[in-house]
């Protein structure tokens, strides 16, 4: 013990999942270089498990219906944030006219990440591919120029710079997945590593 | 924004699972067939994060992962084609 | 010597601290006794752990700054105080000589110097990336070896030099030892060079020409140590004689 230690931390709030602090700034965690996609060359492709392709432009992503959330992120390295705004579109919507049988997402993203989600946990309002952060551009290192936000999930399943989904039947571990880390996710049920 | 160490950093937390000092190991890196000690590696997470990923300086292909839970060790190699140990 | 324990797994283990020397007005120099101590070699490190009254801890890692004797279990670290640190600020504020860290170490197998090469060596430091440096430097006077050395230090202004009445003694009575320092941002009096990052030609005039097959450490935050190795070899020093440590650009 480090007496009169107590890190860069304050102490819980009741509103926060188990062993998470509160932190008011917006730590950048990162796993890799920083990817510069350009706005021109960016797209967004959802494939399925028959390989059918689906693919968004830069503008037609943002030309879809885009919605405002305010939400809470738990970063599984034990910080929460409150009341974060963002925009983007329903991960609804991209599926709209998509045809799948698929129970499992696999998250790509721009520099080789990935992450799994289960399909369901993408629809119905709960997930979005987010573009602005705060009322700005969401910043590169903070995923733009779009991430995946998944925020009922621990945030590393809300993949930063994401380019696409590849919809499986079965589940398919991603990035931090295949070295330790939770399959589903939740930060309630405090699922942090496999076999919690 | 320069936000990695070398693979010296390494050192501690494999020191726990070996009981040789792999950062001066040679490894090959299977992307880019690049040759070297893994204390050359582009560490990324080492001070904060779900876990510490070591990167070939060549192509920033992923040599290495390391992820510590409250009872295990994960080590993932996937990247290194081999590793060459002295003697 | 340092192999005898590197042949088994380390673990965490309790370090007190003895002393507490301030080197220049955001750095100490910490002396901690580690019982047992078995030895070290120049340009290693140890992680340090805290640990929090909730469980929470947080590791960091720091070079040593002492050269091993074996007439003692001592080991100095030299901890630069950045200002939001998590762990730097406890260091250098809040530990008081009595108080015990865990300490993990020494580690690193790679950016060592040992006594017996016989290379001559360039040391190039980045603010306290001088550290491991300077342990290499005590551990050639140690050693009392006469491999030459030449350490070039790019530090901010005169009040950021770390060791600075040491490297002023070492380079008149350690023979073969130069000392060149180089200001970023502001000059002693009458000092020659203008402030300014470290240049070609500072390393041309200060260090060591490549056909000397120099051995070359360069230690520093993660871009002075992407700078000076580009400069090294676009000199014609071979990447393989230079080994770099670099500390990322924060909580070092």
């Amino acid at each position: 013990m480090s007496p009169g230690f107590s890190g860069r931390r304050q102490p819980a709030g009741p509103k926060l999942p188990p062993g998470q602090y509160l932190t008011q700034d917006f730590p950048v965690l990162s796993a890799g270089p920083t990817p510069r996609v350009p706005l021109d060359t960016w797209e967004f492709t959802v494939i399925t498990e028959t390989g059918e392709r689906h693919t968004w432009s830069w503008a037609e992503l943002t030309a879809l219906p885009a919605e405002d959330v305010t939400v809470d992120i738990h970063c599984v390295t034990k910080w929460s944030k409150l009341q974060t705004h963002w925009r983007g579109v329903p991960i609804a919507t991209l599926l709209d006219d998509v045809e799948t049988a698929a129970d499992f997402a696999l998250a790509h993203s721009y520099g080789g990440y990935t992450t799994n989600v289960p399909l369901d946990d993408l629809l119905d309002g709960q997930a979005w591919i987010a573009y602005e952060f705060e009322g700005e551009p969401l910043a590169p290192e903070h995923g733009g120029p779009a991430r995946l936000l998944v925020p009922h999930l621990y945030f590393w399943k809300s993949a930063k710079w994401v380019r696409g989904l590849q919809l499986l039947l079965e589940d398919e571990p991603g990035f931090w997945e295949t070295a330790g880390y939770h399959d589903y996710g939740d930060p309630w049920r405090e699922q942090r590593y496999q076999g919690d | 924004m320069l936000d990695y160490v070398d693979g010296s950093s390494l050192a501690g937390p494999m020191r726990e699972l070996f009981a040789v000092d792999v950062t001066a190991v040679e490894g090959r890196c299977a992307g880019c067939g690049l040759a070297g000690p893994l204390a050359n590696l582009r560490v990324y997470g080492h001070d904060h994060g779900p876990g510490v990923v070591g990167r070939c300086p060549g192509c920033d292909e992923v040599i290495l992962r390391l992820v510590r839970t409250p009872t295990d060790a994960w080590l993932d190699l996937r990247g290194a084609v081999s590793l060459r140990f002295s003697m | 010597m340092a192999r005898a324990a590197v042949s088994r797994r380390l673990t965490w283990r309790a370090a007190t601290l003895q002393e507490v020397r301030a080197e220049t007005g955001s750095a100490h120099t910490l002396v901690f006794e580690v019982p047992g101590w078995a030895g070290h070699l120049p340009g290693q490190h140890v992680d340090v752990r805290l640990t929090a009254e909730d469980g929470y801890s947080t590791e960091r890692s720091y070079s040593i700054a002492s050269a091993f004797s074996d007439r003692d279990d001592l080991v100095e670290l030299t901890v630069q105080r950045i200002p939001d640190g998590e762990v730097s600020p406890y260091l250098v504020d809040v530990l008081q000589p009595g108080m015990r860290v865990e300490l993990r170490g020494p580690v690193g197998g790679w950016f060592v110097w040992r006594p017996a090469d016989t290379a001559p060596v360039l040391l190039v430091a980045g603010g306290s990336g001088v550290v491991p440096l300077m342990a290499m430097i005590r551990a050639r006077a140690e050693a009392a070896v006469r491999v030459p050395f030449r350490l070039v230090y790019s530090t901010r202004t005169p009040e950021d030099v770390l060791y600075a009445d040491e490297l002023r003694r070492r380079a008149l009575e350690d023979r073969g030892l130069d000392v060149t320092v180089v200001y970023t941002r502001r000059v002693p009096d009458g000092h020659g060079r203008p402030p300014g990052r470290l240049t070609a030609a500072d390393l041309a005039e200060w260090g060591w020409p490549p056909d000397f097959e120099p051995s070359v450490f360069v230690c520093g935050p993660t871009g002075f140590v992407e700078a000076a190795a580009d400069l090294l070899t676009d000199a014609g020093h071979e990447p393989q004689r230079i080994k770099t440590e670099r500390f990322g650009g924060t909580d070092a």
